[in-house]
């Protein structure tokens, strides 16, 4: 008989890693995406040719690549990483890319009267994104934020391949040291739908919050 | 003699091969009530839009309030002028639009105050003093903290002008105010028009097709047809003298459309 406490302890152990990849990426993603989604609707040729660059870039390219290329390569160049900031590096780079897209469509929706009546008024192109671009551009981009915040959760477990110890990771050395196939992936699989849940109601939770007042103004 | 406050100077706009404005000429006394009339497509709402710069010209000169609105002096020379140049000479200018551009996400008394508090750097309290006492001008105080979603088109554009107010321009723009209303609730947005008419001496240009309170409302007249000035005058003249036959047409065309003179 096999004491199952201590295996599943251990993927639990690799779910911690899971989650703080998660979250670390997604703070990563965050903020590129935001500098690149803007950055892509600067009136500077320079800062638009950055922004499209790395967006095209991170769209084009395999995560694997990207991630071997954190670990692997950049150490050529003097630039040493942890696994761990190898790997929310390409995570938060990656889905930074699809997630700077999303900025720039949200943006792009709020329509020619809004930005006119912020040039009447006489406020800053920064004023008018802070206070009346950006705060109705949010909610349109909620959605399409956890999404992408679910497929960089899945994503993390590519990180295994440079011997971060996270949930897939720690549910393949339960498999070869007890044989048994379906109670550890079994176990992840729940895991992972349970933190994927948690991301889509945090997000509708949020999506409610920012929406407020804008009932009945936009479909 | 006073100088006039806006004086615009054989302007070209042009949209591609589209030449909107040809060369046109004009000029519009300090506290004057002006009404822009003629046919869509003549030009009259580009007007106002260069002069909020919202559109740029194509070339001429328009100078506002004794300085040049799209140029300035550098070096004793006229350049091109920059994003500083233009935000102090919107200053001078407010507008309304035909669609309100309320900001959705903000209540009544947020949008009218918000641009007193950010631009010209006023204490909230002091900015919400003002723009209550501008609500209740425009017979919005009771709804201050409304959000535009819960307005009908009339109450909307009452607290569009009031938010334009705010910022105490010289000049006021209003494009349309009145189209994209209900027919009901058109009254209550001319009337508070008429009471600031009364009230101020702000220079106030105004693009219409409500022929009625453009005849009451104006000092001066100016009919448009195809980028240039076919006709301007008093009101009185225009609408019951009119001498050019583009005038004619287009007032026969618009009264047989149901709009009172």
């Amino acid at each position: 008989m096999i004491d199952w406490s201590g295996y599943i302890g251990l993927i639990l152990e690799g779910a911690l890693v899971t989650i703080q990849l998660t979250l670390m990426g997604s703070a990563l993603a965050i903020v590129v995406a935001f500098a690149a989604g803007l950055g892509r609707l600067s009136r500077f040729t320079g800062v638009r040719a950055l922004a499209t660059t790395y967006i095209e870039f991170f769209r084009g390219t395999s995560i694997f690549v990207q991630l071997f290329w954190a670990y692997f390569v950049l150490p050529f160049a003097g630039i040493t990483l942890t696994p761990l900031q190898a790997g929310v590096l390409a995570l938060g780079l990656n889905v930074g890319a699809y997630g700077a897209e999303v900025v720039r469509g949200a943006v792009k929706a709020i329509g020619r009267e809004q930005r006119e009546a912020c040039i009447a008024l006489n406020l800053t192109r920064y004023q008018a994104m802070r206070h009346i671009i950006l705060p109705q551009a949010l909610p349109l981009m909620l959605p399409t934020f956890g999404n992408n915040a679910i497929e960089l959760l899945k994503g993390t477990a590519v990180v295994s391949l440079i011997s971060l110890t996270d949930m897939t990771f720690q549910a393949q050395v339960v498999r070869a040291q007890t044989g048994n196939t379906l109670i550890p992936f079994a176990t992840i699989l729940v895991l992972y739908f349970v933190m994927a849940w948690l991301i889509s109601l945090g997000m509708r939770w949020l999506e409610r919050r920012v929406s407020r007042g804008l009932d009945g103004v936009r479909a | 003699m006073p100088e006039p406050i806006i004086r615009i100077d054989s302007i070209v706009k042009r949209y591609g091969a589209l030449t909107v404005l040809d060369g046109l000429s004009m000029e519009v006394m300090p506290g004057e009530k002006l009404a822009l009339i003629g046919p869509s497509g003549s030009g009259k709402t580009t007007i106002l839009r260069i002069l909020m710069t919202l559109e740029t010209i194509s070339d001429g000169f328009i100078q506002v309030d004794g300085e040049q609105l799209y140029h300035m002096k550098k070096d004793g020379r006229l350049v091109p002028a920059d994003e500083r140049h233009l935000h102090k000479m919107r200053e001078k200018i407010g507008m309304v639009f035909q669609h309100f551009n309320l900001f959705p996400h903000k209540c009544v008394l947020d949008n009218v105050t918000l641009a007193p508090m950010l631009t010209k750097g006023i204490a909230r309290a002091q900015a919400e003093e003002r723009a209550m006492e501008l609500l209740d001008m425009v017979g919005m105080a009771d709804k201050a903290k409304s959000m535009p979603a819960q307005l009908s088109g009339g109450q909307k554009q009452r607290v569009a002008i009031a938010r334009a107010l705010a910022l105490s321009p010289k000049i006021m723009l209003f494009d349309e105010v009145t189209s994209a209303l209900d027919p009901e609730l058109v009254e209550e947005v001319l009337n508070v028009m008429r009471k600031l008419a009364a009230e101020t001496d702000m220079t106030m240009l105004l693009v219409t097709h409500e022929m009625g309170f453009a005849h009451d409302f104006a000092d001066r007249v100016l009919f448009f047809d195809r980028g240039k000035i076919v006709e301007e005058g008093r009101p009185e003249d225009i609408f019951r003298h009119p001498k050019q036959e583009r005038t004619q047409t287009f007032l026969r065309k618009i009264l047989a459309a149901g709009h009172r003179v």
